[in-house]
C-alpha cells in the first residue's frame, strides 16, 4: 500500500508544471489582447487620463514577469476579472453556469459508454460478424460527424418532424418553475424535491443535446473498446482459462473485459477533453445555458475577461479530471504502484 | 533504407506500385475514397467558375425555396442558391485546413526533429510545453487563440495550426529520436556531413509515410475545427460562403422546417472529413500494413 501511496503522489505532483504552463499559456492569452487592452477596458468614451489610470490599476506599466506573478496572486484568490457583458466577476458566472454543462456531458458521456462499450466489445468476439461490421462503419462516420450538425438534424427529426422532443431551447421549459440552486444539477434537484413532472421536463430538455454529445463521443469508446478486447482475448492467460475449461461468461467477463477496461479508461480521458470542446459547439445550437454558451456570447461581445476565464477553467478541469483518472487506474490495476514508476 | 542505389530504388517503386495496386484492389473503400478526393479537389479548384449562380447574388423571387431542378440545394432567406455557396465555400475551407495543417506540419516537423536528435534539455523543454498545449480542450484553446489574437480568418489558420503542432512534432520526435544511432546515420557521419545535413537529407524523409498519414487525418479534423469557429461566429464573416456559417445561418430556419438550408452544407462538409479520415486510413493500410484493422 505504500508504494501505491508513493505512486499517487507521483502522479500528483507530474501534474504541478502542467498547471503552471496551463496558467503560463492563458496569462500570455490575455496581454496579447488586440491592441492596448488598458484602451480596451476603459472603455469607449475614455480619454487620456482615464486610460492611464486603467492602466496603473491593471499593473499594465510593469514589467511583464511582475504582471505575471499580479496575475498569478489574482488567480489564487479566484479573481478572474469581471465580465463586461454581466458585470459580474467571471468566476461567478462560470461557477453559476457550470453545473449546465456537466449535466449535459456527463449524462452524455454515460449514454455513449453504456452504448459503445457493449457494443465494442460485442464486435470483438464475434470479428467478422454484422455487430462487426455495424461497429466500423459507425466507428468510421462517428469521428467525421459535425457536432453542431448532428444537434440539428435531431432538432428537425425529432422537434419539427414528429414533435417528441420539446423546443431545444435551454434546460427546462418555462411552464416549469426552476428548481432550488442547490447543486445546480436539475435532474438530482428535482428528484431530490420529489417533484416528477418537472424531473421529466428536464430530462425531455436533456435528451437531445446528450445524444450528440454522445453520437460524437461513441467512436473512440468503441474502437477502443473493441481492440483492447481483442488483444486481450488473443492473449496467453485467456488460452490457459480456456484450457483449464472456464466458462465462456468467466472467460469473457472475468479475464478479458477487465484487462481491456483499462485502455478505455484511458481513451474516456481523452474523450471527455473533445466532449468538453464539442460541447461549446453543442450548446449553442440548443441554447443550454452552460459555460460554453456564456463563453459564444462573450466572444461576439468581445468580453476578453470573460473568453479568458472559461478557456482557463476548462484547461484546469481538464487537467483535474486526468488526474483523477491515472488515480482511479492506481486503484483498478494493483500491479501499478508497485513499479515504481 | 535509405543507401541505395537507383537500381534498387526502381525496383522499391515498382515494388511500392505493386503493393499500392494490391491494396486498392482489397480495399475498394480506399479507391472509393481517392475518387472523391478528386471530385472536392475538383470543386475547390474550379468550383466557383462551374455553379450555376453567383454564390452571393440574392433573387427576391425566389426566397426560401425547397430543392428544385433550378436550384438543387434550394435557395436561402434572400434567394441565393445554396448549391452554388456550397460549392464555392469548398475553396475556402480546404485553403483553411491545408494552411493550417502545412503550418504545422513543418513548425511541428522542426521541433521535434531539434528534440528528437540532440535530445537533452532541449528536448525536456519542448516536451513540457507540448504537454502544456495538450493539458487544454483543443478546441476552447482554439477559440481562446482567436480571442486572443482577433477574429480573423488568417488568425483562425494559426489558431488550427497551434493546436495541431504536438501530433507532428511528437510523431517526428519518436521517428527520429530511434534513428539518431542507426548504422547509415554513422556512415553519414563518419563520411563528415554536417549534423543538419544527416538530419535534412538522411533521417527526415524516413519520418515522411506515417507524417503522410496524419496529414490526411488531421485534414478531416481541422475541416470540422475550422468549421466549427465559423459556426460559433468566429473567423470568417458572412456572406462569405463557408460551410460553417451556412450550417449556422441554416440552423435559424431548422424550427420551422426550411431543412436544405443546413442539411446540404452539413452534409458537403461531413462527406469531406469522411473521405479524408478513410483517405487516412486507406493511406496507413498501404504505408504501416500491420496496423490494418
Amino acid at each position: 500500500m505504500p508504494s501505491r501511496l508513493k505512486a499517487s503522489l507521483m502522479r500528483i505532483a507530474q501534474a504541478i508544471p502542467v498547471v503552471v504552463g496551463v496558467v503560463i499559456i492563458s496569462f500570455l492569452l490575455t496581454r496579447a489582447l488586440p491592441g492596448d487592452p488598458a484602451v480596451y477596458f476603459a472603455g469607449a468614451s475614455a480619454d487620456e487620463a482615464s486610460i492611464a489610470e486603467v492602466r496603473e490599476s491593471l499593473g499594465l506599466d510593469k514589467p511583464l514577469i511582475q504582471q505575471f506573478f499580479l496575475y498569478t496572486g489574482d488567480l489564487l484568490q479566484g479573481n478572474l476579472g469581471n465580465s463586461l457583458s454581466s458585470g459580474q466577476p467571471v468566476l461567478t458566472d462560470l461557477a453559476k453556469r457550470l453545473p449546465a454543462s456537466l449535466e449535459l456531458t456527463l449524462t452524455a458521456l454515460i449514454l455513449s459508454c453504456a452504448i459503445a462499450i457493449p457494443l465494442g466489445v460485442l464486435a470483438a468476439t464475434r470479428p467478422g460478424s454484422m455487430i462487426d461490421h455495424i461497429c466500423r462503419v459507425l466507428v468510421t462516420a462517428g469521428v467525421s460527424l459535425p457536432t453542431f450538425f448532428t444537434g440539428i438534424v435531431l432538432i428537425y427529426v425529432f422537434y419539427y418532424l414528429l414533435g417528441w422532443a420539446p423546443s431545444p431551447l435551454g434546460r427546462l421549459d418555462f411552464i416549469y418553475i426552476s428548481p432550488d440552486q442547490v447543486t445546480g444539477f436539475y435532474l438530482i434537484e428535482a428528484a431530490l424535491a420529489g417533484d416528477f413532472e418537472p424531473w421529466l421536463g428536464a430530462v425531455k430538455q436533456l435528451i437531445l443535446p446528450a445524444t450528440t454529445l454522445a453520437l460524437f463521443t461513441l467512436a473512440p469508446l468503441a474502437r477502443m473498446t473493441r481492440a483492447a478486447m481483442l488483444t486481450a482475448l488473443g492473449s496467453d492467460f485467456i488460452r490457459t482459462a480456456r484450457a483449464a475449461g472456464l466458462s465462456d461468461g468467466k472467460i469473457l467477463y472475468g479475464y478479458a473485459f477487465r484487462n481491456a477496461i483499462l485502455p478505455v479508461i484511458t481513451t474516456l480521458g481523452m474523450v471527455f477533453s473533445f466532449s468538453l470542446g464539442a460541447n461549446v459547439l453543442v450548446e449553442k445550437v440548443f441554447a443550454w445555458p452552460g459555460i460554453g454558451s456564456y463563453a459564444v456570447e462573450a466572444l461576439v461581445v468581445s468580453d476578453y475577461a470573460a473568453v479568458q476565464g472559461f478557456v482557463l477553467a476548462m484547461a484546469l478541469l481538464f487537467v483535474a479530471l486526468n488526474l483523477v483518472i491515472d488515480l482511479a487506474y492506481t486503484l483498478i490495476d494493483p500491479r501499478i504502484g508497485f513499479d515504481a514508476r | 533504407m535509405t543507401q541505395s542505389t537507383p537500381q534498387t530504388s526502381t525496383v522499391a517503386r515498382q515494388g511500392m506500385l505493386d503493393h499500392l495496386v494490391y491494396v486498392l484492389r482489397g480495399n475498394p473503400v480506399t479507391l472509393i475514397a481517392f475518387v472523391m478526393f478528386a471530385l472536392i479537389l475538383v470543386a475547390a479548384v474550379f468550383g466557383p467558375s462551374l455553379v450555376p449562380y453567383d454564390p452571393l447574388a440574392s433573387d427576391s423571387d425566389h426566397v426560401l425555396e425547397a430543392p428544385s431542378l433550378q436550384h438543387w440545394f434550394g435557395t436561402d432567406n434572400l434567394g441565393r442558391d445554396v448549391f452554388s455557396r456550397v460549392v464555392v465555400a469548398t475553396r475556402l475551407d480546404l485553403t483553411i485546413s491545408v494552411a493550417a495543417v502545412a503550418l504545422s506540419f513543418v513548425i511541428g516537423s522542426v521541433l521535434g526533429a531539434i528534440a528528437g536528435y540532440w535530445g537533452g534539455v532541449l528536448d525536456a523543454m519542448l516536451n513540457r510545453i507540448l504537454d502544456t498545449i495538450m493539458a487544454f480542450p483543443l478546441f476552447v484553446l482554439a477559440m481562446g487563440i482567436v480571442a486572443a489574437l482577433g477574429n480573423t480568418i488568417e488568425n483562425i489558420i494559426y489558431a488550427t495550426a497551434i493546436i495541431n503542432i504536438p501530433f507532428y512534432a511528437r510523431l517526428v520526435r519518436a521517428e527520429v529520436n530511434i534513428r539518431r544511432d542507426a548504422g547509415f546515420v554513422r556512415a553519414a557521419k563518419l563520411s563528415g556531413n554536417s549534423d543538419i545535413r544527416i538530419l535534412a537529407t538522411h533521417i527526415f524523409p524516413n519520418t515522411l509515410p506515417p507524417m503522410m498519414v496524419q496529414v490526411s487525418l488531421n485534414l478531416g479534423w481541422a475541416i470540422l475545427n475550422a468549421a466549427g469557429l465559423s459556426f460559433i461566429g468566429l473567423g470568417v464573416r458572412p456572406p462569405t460562403p463557408e460551410w460553417g456559417i451556412l450550417v449556422a445561418e441554416g440552423a435559424n430556419y431548422i424550427v420551422s422546417g426550411e431543412w436544405w438550408l443546413a442539411l446540404f452544407p452539413g452534409l458537403w462538409l461531413m462527406i469531406a472529413v469522411f473521405t479524408f479520415n478513410l483517405l487516412g486510413d486507406g493511406l496507413r493500410d498501404i504505408v504501416d500494413p500491420r496496423k490494418r484493422t
